[in-house]
């Protein structure tokens, strides 16, 4: 089944067979991270699994995705990351020194990012069962005061803006698990993101949106704001920070960089008074060197996400279905 | 009782109400002049039912007029019925024409747009004439119709025409039902109508900041322009063209740079028939479409060389060349008059649009639109109601085969073997046209484009919304295709409000399209042979290269294409040396260097690919008939990259159409029996056959030619292997690949050699301009217990 896609298939898991069944209010729109009143605090609240192949690639490994994975979902509501959580389900016959080498990344990785693991869990499973390392992370981080950032406060006329460019770490882990040469080396952008937040947060608490785009991209990020504001987004292909070795592998291999995973990157729906100066700050910090203004919210075409091309013309760009099916006939 | 005298036959009184095409098209002048004739008296009115009459007079005369109503009726109309009822006769004399009543279901048809009639032309070049050079003459035989009707019932008032109240000459000859322009709704004069204007860009400053000014004499200028190499868009029927001089070199290099177009042919506009004669191969069929009053763009295949009036640069490397004739007086005062000042005999005539959107028809969107494109706008103030983009048809095997049907057909239905519940399809996502069906009847909208395009999706909805309207059909039902990430679906799904939404299988639409227009009532399956690009199959995979046995209700796969991985998806797609690779790769053939498919991929690309098909990334697995194409054009050396829609499918259809000597050798597919599943035809041996063959230095032009032969003798064995399984002797063919002239008679000559009866397409496009028809018929079709 290709309900990993990050797609349609995920959220229809989502929708019809966890919210249900858990029944708890916090989940309803299933942020990446929930944001919760616990003894008179605002508490970002956040897991993830890290299931990639293989462990280690250009720029990263499974330890760094693990840490930079959930440290970014708490950053996305605002939070200031400070604990992680961290278990690990390893097969049997794993080579110590494999899980020793994603150990050391995830203590490197939580240093750079300023958050310490608290508590964690070992698992081993037969072999054959696993696939070497399972990594799941959880976090907890607490939101500032005056901040309330949620995937439905986007509202027409806020500047969408992208931290960098897009599609590297997508594109990095594809090329060595499938042994592509695309004659350049192209290393992942796996990133912890709360110091950029934070640095954003200082020009202006009101931040509407932040997104990580990582499965299914920049699309997947933005359809889904666009979906839970009932707002269109409209960007300018132009303007679309693709690094040319980027373009080069997503045209050899027929894909479309939208849709490709980032680590490193995050989206911002900023009010319009505030973007200039949200926009400064970011070139300023060292992981928003590459940031851009990518495009607006418009009242037009609310839930749906379109790129107006270099010829002036307007592309809708979908939510990214399991797989990317051929429509020409 | 007192005796009885002499008296008269008693006079009969009958309502007469008449269905179909009967507005806008000199309807009620006729049956005033038919009345008159026959010495009925009564009255005649338009209604939103259609035409309705109440004639009184002798049993013998009514009876005849019920009769002639229908028969003798006019040009543009389509009579579908007639009732008629008897009333108390009421007396009186004369006969009279009377206001047209709204209200009520709209039932009734609108005409399509007509080009100018030979009358109009006449008094156009008429110095005497007081409509000399007016470039809106019209009369009830020609001119605007569909695209500025904004209600019904079809009057003035009811037109983008309204807003030009009639001066006192033409208000008379619009009411004096002797008179050509009886009620033809966008009759006009220089003193009354629309006005022509030519905006020019200026450019000021040096920032290059650019306004646009108008400019006097608007056709002469206009004219002058175009033979000065400049770029204008024009204001035609259905929306604005971009127009240069066809043959200056310079400005159609200009446009084709402009519009972002790659080598993707221009169509044509050319003064008469004498400026192409040397050009293109022109029979019978073509003139005749090519003279008629839908005026379609009709696919010429090119002779080897002449003429200095088209450059090469219209159409480089394409086979054809896409011709019209002028259709409104606006075009042919573009192209001149006998005595005027010379000028361009023949205009590229390209849709006004970016690239991907729908056809420009707002005035300041032109402005806006078209400001990177043009250099002026020659444009006027009568509005463009709804878009209508130029037909494409050619001729195969003797008879029409519609590529786009569009402008001069649309809104005309089609009419149903089978009722249908009221139903709504959307067709496909590329060259999407949708269908609204009713009872017997099913209107295919016009060219709508390419639904990636949010301006394409909006230009559906205003045309689905107007095509309910003039139609007075509200969908019950809606009809879409399976393919999950089509946006005619998802648009389905939205807008369904309750109602349900019904999925038809990409190729079983096609092959019930075929059947639908062939009338086949669908009491007995056929042998459907459903060959295109892409259809979203069964399987999840990539369906194109499908023999099914099918009637409306459903359909079995029989027969397909080998599976083959599709690397990249719709990328491959602008890349057919990809596609052959991936063939040779499936068929495990070598990717010799000294093919040309493989030097044509870069070397970088082609490690890359090879992993790729290897790990199956990103790889569908496709039967598409249309790729094998592709592939083949590839491996034969005659296309590598297609800049436009099918293109290398069109250079080795033009290919294999050059080679006039005997095929030498006959290649075949190899046919894998399924068991219990369909039957897969394996092109390996074809492909072994051509590389081989190329290798041996055989020129491309019979590879191709054999390429076409293996394909239809291919069609002609799985069809005569099912007819013996499933006693099935009639073969419908479908799908875009039935566009290729040279495959399409090649299949129709063998089936009928071989006793088949053979279902082409005539009337809608084979390709998924035609698709709707199908998913409708399929979807709404009222089925017998
Ligand atoms: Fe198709
Ligand atoms: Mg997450
Ligand atoms: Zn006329
Ligand atoms: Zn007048």
């Amino acid at each position: 089944m290709g309900h990993g896609g990050g797609g349609t298939l995920s959220s229809e898991l989502v929708e019809h067979v966890f919210a249900p069944a858990f029944g708890s209010p916090e989940l309803s729109g299933f942020p990446d991270s929930a944001v919760l009143r616990l003894g008179g605090a605002r508490l970002a609240f956040s897991t993830d699994s890290f299931v990639v192949r293989p462990l280690f690639f250009p720029g990263g490994s499974i330890g760094d995705l693990a840490v930079n994975g959930t440290v970014n979902d708490l950053a996305m509501s605002g939070a200031v990351p400070a604990f992680l959580s961290c278990a690990f389900l390893l097969e049997e016959g794993v080579e110590l020194e494999t899980v020793a080498r994603v150990a050391e990344a995830i203590g490197a990785a939580a240093r750079a990012a300023g958050v310490r693991v608290a508590t964690g869990d070992t698992k081993v499973v037969e072999s054959g069962h696993g696939d070497g390392v399972y990594v799941n992370t959880a976090g907890i981080g607490l939101v500032p005061d005056g901040v309330d950032i949620r995937p439905d406060r986007a509202v027409p006329g806020d500047v969408v803006i992208v931290s960098g460019p897009i599609g590297l770490h997508g594109v990095a882990v594809m090329s060595v698990r499938e042994g592509l040469e695309f004659g350049v080396r192209i290393e992942s952008d796996c990133a912890p993101l709360g110091g950029l937040v934070a640095a954003m947060l200082a020009v202006t608490p009101d931040l509407h949106v932040l997104r990580d785009p990582t499965r299914g991209g920049v699309a997947a990020a933005l359809n889904e704001i666009a979906a839970s504001s009932s707002v269109g987004v409209l960007l300018q292909e132009r303007a679309l920070p693709v690094p040319p070795e980027v373009a080069n592998a997503c045209a050899l291999l027929g894909l479309d960089p939208l849709y490709v995973a980032n680590e490193g990157k995050l989206v911002a729906f900023v009010p319009r008074e505030h973007a200039d100066a949200v926009l400064a700050a970011m070139l300023a910090h060292p992981l928003g060197a590459g940031a851009r203004i990518i495009g607006e919210c418009v009242d037009a075409h609310p839930g749906m996400v379109v790129a107006r091309t270099a010829f002036g013309a307007t592309r809708v760009v979908d939510r990214p279905l399991g797989e990317q099916l051929p429509r020409i006939c | 009782m007192t005796e009885l005298t002499s008296a008269p036959v008693a006079a009969e009184r009958r309502r007469v109400q008449v269905r179909g095409v009967v507005q806008g098209v000199g309807f009620r002048p006729f049956v005033f002049a038919l009345a008159r004739d026959l010495e009925l008296a009564g009255w005649v009115t338009n209604t939103a039912e259609g035409v309705l009459a109440e004639v009184e007079g002798g049993p013998g005369a009514v009876a005849a007029f019920c009769r002639r109503v229908a028969a003798d009726a006019p040009p543009l109309a389509v009579v579908e019925g007639v009732e008629h009822q008897v009333l108390p006769a009421a007396g009186g004399t004369g006969f009279t024409i009377r206001a047209s009543r709204g209200g009520g279901a709209a039932r009734t048809l609108v005409s399509p747009d007509t080009a100018t009639c030979r009358d109009c032309l006449a008094e156009l070049t008429d110095p005497q004439d007081r409509r000399h050079r007016h470039p809106f003459i019209t009369c009830t035989h020609c001119g605007p119709r569909f695209t500025i009707v904004t209600g019904l019932p079809y009057d003035r008032a009811n037109t983008t025409m309204s807003r030009f109240p009639m001066c006192g000459r033409c208000a008379a000859e619009y009411a004096d039902p002797a008179d050509r322009r009886f009620h033809a709704q966008p009759v006009a004069c220089h003193d009354c109508g629309p006005v022509l204007r030519l905006l020019v860009r200026a450019v000021s400053g040096i920032s290059g900041v650019s306004g646009v000014e108008e400019r006097p004499e608007p056709l002469a200028e206009a004219r002058r322009m175009l033979g000065a190499g400049r770029i204008l868009a024009v204001k035609g029927l259905g929306g604005y063209h971009l127009a240069c001089d066809a043959g200056n070199t310079a400005a159609v290099a200009e446009l084709r740079r402009r519009k972002a177009r790659g080598r993707k042919p221009f169509a044509l506009m050319v003064r008469d028939l004498a400026v192409v004669e040397p050009l293109v191969h022109l029979g019978d069929a073509e003139r005749e479409l090519l003279t008629g009053n839908r005026r379609p763009i009709v696919l010429l295949r090119r002779r080897a060389q002449g003429g200095d009036q088209v450059c090469a640069e219209v159409a480089p490397g394409s086979p054809d060349l896409g011709v019209m004739l002028p259709y409104t007086p606006l075009h042919h005062l573009l192209l001149g008059l006998p005595g005027d000042p010379p000028g361009p005999s023949a205009l590229v005539m390209t849709s006004g649009n970016l690239s991907g959107e729908p056809i420009v028809t707002d005035d300041r969107e032109a402005l806006e639109r078209l400001g990177e494109l043009a250099d002026a706008w020659l444009t006027h103030d009568r509005a463009i109601h709804v878009p209508c983009d130029d037909s494409v048809l050619r001729v195969v095997a003797g008879e029409v085969l519609p590529v786009r049907r569009s402008r001069g057909y649309a809104p005309l239905p089609l009419t149903l073997p089978v009722a249908v519940d009221p139903v709504l399809a959307t067709g496909g996502d590329l060259k999407n046209a949708f269908c609204l069906a009713a009872g017997r009847q099913a209107w295919l909208s016009a060219h709508i484009g390419d639904m990636d395009d949010l301006a394409t999706q909006s230009a559906f909805e205003r045309a689905e919304a107007q095509l309910e309207a003039i139609t007075g059909t509200v969908p019950q039902v809606l009809a879409t295709d399976r393919h999950p990430g089509y946006r005619s679906t998802g648009w389905a799904r939205r807008n369904a409000g309750g109602r349900p939404v019904r999925t038809v299988q990409h190729h079983h639409a096609h092959i019930a399209a075929v059947l639908a227009e062939n009338g086949a009532d669908g009491s007995r399956p056929v042998l459907g042979v459903a060959f295109d690009g892409t259809g979203f199959g069964e399987d999840g995979a990539v369906w194109g290269g499908e023999l099914l046995l099918a009637d409306y209700d459903g359909f079995r796969r029989l027969a397909h294409l080998a599976y083959v991985p599709l690397p990249g998806g719709d990328a491959t797609v602008h890349l057919p040396y990809r596609m052959a690779l991936a063939h040779l790769h499936a068929a495990r053939l070598p990717w010799d260097p000294a093919l040309p498919c493989t030097t044509a991929c870069p070397d970088t690309e082609r490690a890359v690919l090879a992993r790729q098909l290897e790990r199956g990334l990103n790889c569908v697995p496709t039967s598409s008939m249309g790729r094998l194409f592709d592939a083949a054009a590839s491996l034969a050396g005659v296309c590598h990259r297609a800049e436009y829609e099918a293109q290398a499918a069109i250079e080795l259809e033009a290919a294999a159409a050059s080679w006039a000597g005997p095929l030498g050798e006959r290649w075949s597919f190899a046919v894998h029996p399924g068991g219990d599943g369909p039957d897969r035809i394996d092109a390996a041996p074809v492909l072994a056959a051509l590389a081989a063959g190329l290798r041996a230095g055989t020129p491309p032009a019979l590879l191709a030619a054999r390429f076409h032969d293996a394909v239809a003798m291919t069609v002609r064995q799985i069809c005569g292997r099912a007819r013996e399984e499933h006693a099935v002797d009639t073969v419908a063919l479908s799908g875009g690949v039935f566009a290729n002239a040279v495959l399409a008679t090649a299949c129709l000559d063998g089936l009928r050699a071989d006793g088949f009866t053979v279902l082409r397409h005539r009337l809608v496009p084979p390709n998924d301009g035609g698709l709707a028809l199908g998913q409708a018929v399929v979807a709404a079709r009222h089925r017998s217990s």
